[in-house]
């Protein structure tokens, strides 16, 4: 296919572009009501008026002197793979704040479309905004958008289309610094002549002066001298303004900011405090916000755990009703293995998976998760990180894989590699399948919460290790808090189903396939076999049956998939009559934490590399086995 | 002769004089540890200068303008003393002799300075009184009141936003720390002069939630005590 234009979308955290993403492309980007959902670039092609136009969703961005990981991932985009127009997604509600970053795209001379994107909200808050005005301070076209309702995206598009085609009149004169700085940049602009590091002259010169850490190594590779040169300049600027020469210049850049916004906005004070603040007053409450988080994880580990056992009981009941009960080789290969899997694996993904992805939708779109970061902030200083991480850790409790990679959000290296250890230690959604489906159903909830304590506990524990183990200390929160918002149902929905969808996808054929695998095992004897090789730590150790070593193995690839398989290696539906509580407690717990699944594994390669998800996989099964015998030894005793 | 050679002497002859004020030469030669000849030696120049008045038999005693010197010395010593022990907590015996050193050096201004920062001690830790200074102030409390009104005035003027009270406003003066994290709240608006506010904090020490050019954010609270801020209203 041949693509007529490359279309970036850029702009703060949190401000709708990849709301705007799905919109113009129909694909599922994760979409939600919290900073630093996207940490990857994400593609798509749309056909608009006959031309293919590519659509790059980058991550959120504040600044272009960048902070974290997906920041320079976004900066990168921009300025070297050269977008033939960046949209620049602004809030609408917090206009100043947003043009900080659209006043530095203008000095980077990129070819540019302002999506003045949340406008309804802004009209919520009394405030109004002359886009003709913005249009002509900024030289670049400006088109007001209500991403979430599709008003607006496909206009942004005919506008970069005829911005593609025209990019002088962008009024990179919107900056001028005070003549003190003007001064320097020239000077240093001079010395700069006949360097090319692939950035705009001028840009490089600002960069240098704040010290950019990026562009200061890329320059100084081959002309120190010119980074002497940048040096002294700087220094003479925080001598005159008595503070860092970055900070001078990013004060003045908000002053240009601030006076466009007194210029094209007029905003009226609400009255009285909106919705949102109210609702603030008590989920952010120093004693009621956490009642009140105490009781949503409650209640959802309650609704999981009572409606999800119900659910997938029910289904499991319909489907047994169909059971022909046919003999002979090949249709019980087919039946037991194939359909008795399909079912099995639909029924704990109805029941479970699906309901949690739908709840985590509702939480993320609210508006809810900062909230937590806010308060579970100081909490998670006893383990060395700040409040951030509880984001990637909440995510884990619905699949660990994105939860591995939304640790970008963490800002230092030795903050991510402890959040990802940790968000492969939370109990994602297969896990519960196995703790509320097994422990829950057959042995009772308050067991099963007894697990998940047991595992929180165990985070902790290891958090508080790592944080002794690992040099250096976590650097502290800063993170914008978004206003609630009421979510969208039909986001809300698809959302779930866009988290769902690999799931039937990929996990689906592989349980099958698995079912059937393990019926022919079990009909060859080769089943035995294995169990037999693995009963001295499965038998003996941790005191299970010897039809669970092959479930382990299986539980790498798939960890519900040990629940669902359970039936056909023991070759009865009726687990109770094979297992006893005790036995099913201990499955779970090493189910539970004995390493992560192959996706996760992969995951944590990317992330941290071999040598980290090595040692991160193996430390997971020596703990497992290790408290699963402990376990087993202990309920024995009462149970 | 040196002053504080002089210095020396005059203060001896207030500790060693009697109830007539006069202080015999063998008393100050033993005293000070030194030939008796010499004491009369530096007598003689003290005479000259209108510190002491010497007859060669009695001993010395003390002019008006000495006994203020010695008075002055004394309550630099003492001063000192209290200083040593109380801030210091230099051991008890090392307090004097170093006090003896220090007392020469230093100046009014230092002098009146330390009893202030002292809080107007009344005596030295070994139970001399102090003798009180000779500045304008009717009493040691109008001196005191005057210096923490200062202080407070200047620690009113520039506080961290930690102390500031939820919905109280403040200009940013100052943000101490790393480079990263000071790009990064200058970045999300936090540049000197901008007008903040604190919404609410955690408990326990738990991170802070600021309103700056409109957008709401959460800083934790280490990061937090170091953005510094003129108060507003």
């Amino acid at each position: 296919m041949k693509i007529d234009l490359v279309v970036a979308l850029a702009g703060n955290a949190n401000v709708g572009k990849s709301s705007i993403f799905n919109q113009l492309t129909g694909l599922g980007q994760i979409v939600g009501n919290w900073p630093g959902k996207t940490v990857e670039i994400a593609e798509g092609v749309l056909l608009h008026h006959g031309k293919h136009i590519k659509i790059i969703d980058l991550p959120g961005i504040y600044s272009l002197s960048t902070y974290s990981q997906e920041e320079i991932v976004s900066r990168e985009y921009i300025a070297l793979k050269h977008p033939d127009v960046v949209v620049n997604v602004v809030d609408a509600t917090a206009l100043e704040r947003n043009l900080f970053f659209t006043l530095q795209l203008l000095e980077m001379g990129t070819p540019l479309v302002i999506a003045l994107n949340l406008v309804d909200a802004a009209k919520k808050k009394g405030i109004t905004i002359d886009e003709e005005r913005l249009q002509q301070l900024l030289g670049a076209p400006v088109v007001p958008t209500i991403a979430t309702k599709g008003i607006g995206v496909h206009e942004i598009i005919d506008a970069a289309i005829r911005q593609a085609d025209r990019q002088s009149q962008l009024n990179k004169n919107v900056i001028r610094y005070g003549p003190e700085i003007e001064k320097r940049i020239e000077k240093l602009d001079r010395v700069l002549e006949g360097i090319d590091i692939g950035y705009p002259p001028r840009w490089t010169a600002i960069k240098l002066l704040e010290g950019d850490s990026e562009i200061v190594s890329k320059v100084g590779e081959k002309h120190p001298d010119v980074i002497v040169a940048a040096n002294i300049l700087a220094a003479e600027i925080s001598e005159i303004h008595k503070e860092p020469c970055s900070n001078v210049i990013a004060s003045e850049r908000y002053a240009v900011a601030a006076r466009i916004v007194k210029e094209i906005q007029i905003s009226q004070e609400p009255k009285k405090p909106s919705m949102s603040e109210r609702l603030d007053s008590l989920s952010m409450h120093n004693v009621w916000g956490y009642v009140l988080m105490f009781t949503i994880m409650l209640s959802i580990l309650m609704f999981m755990s009572l409606f999800g056992g119900w659910l997938s009981e029910t289904l499991r009941n319909l489907f047994e009703s169909v059971n022909p009960h046919i003999a002979g080789l090949w249709p019980d290969l087919a039946w037991n293995g194939g359909v008795v899997g399909l079912y099995a694996t639909l029924a704990v993904a109805i029941g479970f998976i699906l309901p949690f992805y739908l709840i985590l939708g509702v939480l993320e779109d609210s508006g809810y998760l900062p909230k937590i970061a806010y308060l579970m902030d100081r909490p998670c200083h006893t383990i060395g990180l700040h409040g951030k991480a509880c984001i990637p850790l909440l995510l884990g409790f619905g699949c660990n894989v994105p939860a591995c990679v939304g640790c970008r959000i963490m800002e230092t290296k030795r903050d991510r590699l402890i959040t990802v250890f940790l968000s492969t230690m939370v109990p994602c959604s297969a896990r519960t399948v196995v703790i509320l489906g097994l422990v829950g159903a057959y042995v009772g909830v308050q067991w099963a919460i007894a697990l998940y304590v047991v595992d929180f506990m165990l985070i902790f524990i290891i958090g508080r290790i790592l944080n002794r183990l690992l040099p250096g200390v976590s650097v502290g929160i800063i993170m914008e808090m978004p206003p609630y918002r009421l979510p969208s149902g039909k986001v809300v929905l698809k959302q779930a189903w866009n988290r769902f969808k690999p799931f039937l996808l990929t996990a689906l054929p592989l349980i099958i396939l698995g079912s059937i695998v393990v019926e022919a095992m079990r009909i060859t004897n080769v089943l035995s076999l294995i169990s037999t090789a693995l009963s001295p730590v499965t038998v003996i150790w941790l005191g299970l049956p010897a039809f669970t070593g092959f479930l382990f193995i299986f539980g790498v690839i798939r960890k519900e998939a040990a629940l669902v398989l359970l039936t056909t290696a023991a070759g009865t539906a009726d687990i109770r009559a094979v297992m006893s509580p005790v036995q099913m407690v201990v499955f779970a717990l090493v189910i539970m934490i004995y390493v992560p699944c192959i996706a996760t594994i992969a995951a944590l390669i990317r992330e941290t590399g071999w040598k980290n998800a090595a040692l991160i996989s193996f430390s997971e099964i020596g703990l497992a086995v290790l408290l699963g015998g402990v376990t087993f030894r202990l309920l024995s005793l009462f149970m | 002769m040196p002053k504080e050679h002089i210095e020396e002497y005059l203060e001896a002859i207030y500790d060693v004089a009697g109830r007539d004020g006069v202080a015999k030469t063998t008393e100050i030669a033993e005293h000070l540890h030194n030939a008796p000849a010499s004491v009369t030696e530096v007598f003689q120049r003290m005479k000259q200068k209108g510190l002491v008045r010497y007859e060669s038999h009695k001993g010395a005693s003390l002019t008006a303008k000495g006994f203020k010197t010695a008075m002055k010395m004394k309550r630099k010593h003492r001063l000192l003393e209290v200083f040593l022990d109380k801030m210091l907590h230099l051991p008890s015996e090392k307090i004097h002799d170093q006090a003896c050193k220090m007392e020469h050096t230093l100046t009014d201004e230092t002098e009146t300075a330390l009893c202030k920062t002292l809080k107007g001690p009344v005596e030295c830790p070994h139970g001399s009184p102090i003798p009180p200074c000779n500045l304008d102030v009717t009493n040691c409390q109008e001196c005191l009141a005057e210096q923490t009104l200062a202080l407070e005035k200047r620690e009113k003027d520039i506080i961290s936003i930690t102390s500031l009270k939820p919905g109280q406003k403040g200009k940013i003066a100052f943000i101490q720390g790393g480079k990263g994290v000071i790009q990064r709240l200058c970045d999300l608006g936090l540049t000197n002069k901008t007008s903040i506010s604190i919404l609410r904090s955690a408990p326990l020490n738990g991170p802070v939630e600021i309103c700056v050019r409109g957008c709401k954010i959460v800083i934790g609270r280490d990061i937090a005590n170091k953005i510094f801020v003129h108060t507003e209203g």
